[in-house]
């Protein structure tokens, strides 16, 4: 099977559909909040009422030029909206608002890691802004439908890829990249078991070294980002495995089943739908100019690809450590503020994701929830630095007592718990003088040249000076002693 | 352009209509008629003229994003031919296909 699957090139589009972190919906001024009681949030905008009017929310229009800018796409100077009509009972109106011929940013690509952990560009279709149905629940009635409007007119932004996906793998950190950048950008909260990102994929094959696109399907009802990578990578299979026994793979929507782990055929693409776009006449058309994208451009925070290049090439952090910094907008923003305060950034990246993060883990917070501020974190850093306590003193023993000595100085904990580090040469020569006594079996093998003991004394050095001892300063002593003594 | 049954079975059914028989033919040539109407239309000469899509020339009407007190769970149910004390209750769909 390997094999086989190596004969074939692997082509995936993927549609992101981001529900906005704004305040109220798209074209009217009812709540746009996940979670409320049914049919709560509604007007008559969005229950459809007849005769009433859409009136366009700003904040969908800048949130969409943030992502716009963050993808390097080209935002549209002139637009106007669409109808894409369609009856379905979630959808009261009987067509969706959203934009047709003219969305908003067009082009543009995100940074995303291949199979093969280098970088490459996904290139970015168009993103435009439309607005989401209702709910429908199927499965509590045996007779009816039940239908919530609570999310009919929650703004969306549609985020549509070129065809330049290679695995489920890609996929996979394709949609990580879109929920880490609407995250950074504070544009909608990424939660793709809430339904608040939703990613569809269109998933062909064709062999290798064909210039045409082979049939393409369409996955859909897939609710988090690994079942987006199995849900391809179970297509992939089931693709290959129609061709390879001579078939052709229909062109139809399926759907995963996250349980068993396939895809199911929803309805077949031959009864093509019909959707009779026009340009929707009750609202009036929009015009982005210069300076509105540059103010929207100036207000833009760092972004995650910005942050991880000045970790790597300005700061000289390992490739691992600036992803993990990066992989959290607030772990970001927390380091960058402990940055503020310390120069030593390699120590300050290490603490943050050691000793920080496995607080974070253990207590089950976010970092946001972190009762250490960065300034105190910062503090531990330059103290470390000073030589003042070693790193993992630091570590073991003062950064647990910082929860408890919330209005002491790192310093002054330190001093209290008796960990400040020994650096005086008189008291280290002492620590060297007495371990060299009292392993005079260990001295002596290392002397007939079993040099790699100078470990286990080393150790018996830290434990004689109760972990006090500088090792930086200790550790030439020791073996210059010890040198002179074979 | 004439107007054959499948094009009316298939605008009905995007319609979510339904026709046969008598109504369906009296359809037929109602369509016929309005489209044939329509046609005199496409016989004035548009080259070079912009498409007209607004009738005003107003641009960028806006809101801010605050939320104001609209419809209570009561006044959205209350029209609803039928309902339950949380949600509007519909014949059963069972799959929404591929929108």
């Amino acid at each position: 099977m390997e094999n086989t699957r190596e004969k074939y090139e692997v082509v995936i589009g993927l549609e992101v559909h981001a529900q906005m972190l704004t305040k109220t919906k798209a074209y009217s001024n009812d709540v746009n909040e996940f979670g409320a009681h049914p049919n709560t949030n509604v007007s008559v905008v969005s229950l459809g009422h007849p005769g009433t009017l859409p009136v366009m929310n700003k904040k969908t229009i800048e949130n969409a030029i943030k992502l716009g800018l963050a993808c390097h796409s080209n935002i549209a100077s002139n637009q106007y909206f669409a109808r894409k009509n369609y009856f379905y009972p979630d959808l009261p109106k009987g067509y969706q608002i959203t934009q047709d011929k003219t969305p908003i940013c067009t082009g543009g690509h995100l940074v995303v890691k291949d199979d093969l952990g280098n970088y490459k560009n996904v290139g970015i279709t168009r993103i435009h802004m439309e607005e989401d149905a209702g709910k429908s629940i199927h499965d509590v009635d045996v007779y009816d439908t039940l239908v919530d409007l609570n999310r009919a007119g929650v703004p969306l932004l549609e985020i549509v890829s070129e065809p330049d996906i290679r695995s489920s793998q890609e996929a996979y950190n394709y949609v990580a990249e879109v929920r880490k950048l609407v995250r950074y950008l504070d544009i909608c909260d990424g939660n793709m078991e809430e339904g608040s990102l939703r990613c569809d994929a269109n998933i062909s094959v064709r062999l290798v070294g064909t210039i045409e696109f082979g049939t393409k399907v369409e996955v859909k009802n897939m609710n988090s980002i690994r079942n987006v990578q199995r849900a391809i990578e179970f297509e992939i299979t089931r693709q290959i495995e129609v061709v390879e026994n001579g078939g052709e793979v229909s062109q139809e929507t399926r759907g995963f089943d996250a349980l068993k782990g396939i895809t199911i055929s929803m309805r077949s693409k031959e009864a093509a739908n019909d959707y009779r776009y026009f340009p929707e006449p009750d609202l009036q058309p929009l015009f982005v100019d210069q300076p509105q994208i540059d103010a929207i451009k100036n207000d833009m925070p760092a972004l995650p690809r910005e942050l991880y290049l000045k970790y790597t090439e300005e700061f000289g952090l390992s490739e691992y450590d600036a992803t993990n910094l990066v992989d959290n907008k607030y772990i970001a923003l927390y380091f960058e503020d402990v940055l503020l305060h310390t120069k030593q950034i390699k120590t300050a990246a290490n603490l943050l994701m050691g000793e920080v993060k496995s607080y974070l883990n253990q207590q089950a917070v976010e970092i946001t929830e972190f009762p250490l501020k960065p300034n105190v974190i910062a503090e531990l850093v330059n103290l470390i630095e000073a030589g003042k306590v070693s790193y993992s003193i630091a570590s073991s023993k003062v950064f647990p007592a910082l929860f408890e000595f919330t209005d002491k100085s790192v310093l002054e904990v330190a001093t209290i718990l008796n960990v400040i580090q020994d650096s005086d040469e008189d008291s280290i020569a002492n620590y060297v003088k007495q371990v060299i006594e009292s392993n005079t079996t260990e001295v002596q093998r290392y002397v007939a040249g079993e040099k790699q003991l100078v470990g286990f004394l080393m150790g018996q050095l830290m434990k004689v000076s109760q972990g006090k001892a500088d090792p930086k300063q200790a550790n030439p002593m020791l073996r210059k002693i010890l040198d002179e003594l074979s | 352009m004439h107007i054959d049954e499948k094009v009316v079975d298939h605008i009905a059914h995007l319609a979510r209509l339904e026709f046969s028989g008598e109504g369906k033919k009296a359809i037929q040539i109602d369509m016929e008629r309005i489209i044939t109407f329509m046609d005199k239309l496409s016989e004035v000469d548009t080259t070079g003229v912009e498409p007209l899509i607004f009738m005003s020339d107003e641009v960028n009407v806006l809101r801010e994003d605050i939320a104001v007190d609209s419809l209570t769970h009561e006044e959205a149910l209350k029209n609803a031919p039928k309902r339950d004390s949380d949600y509007f209750r519909i014949p059963k769909v069972l799959s929404k296909g591929n929108f």
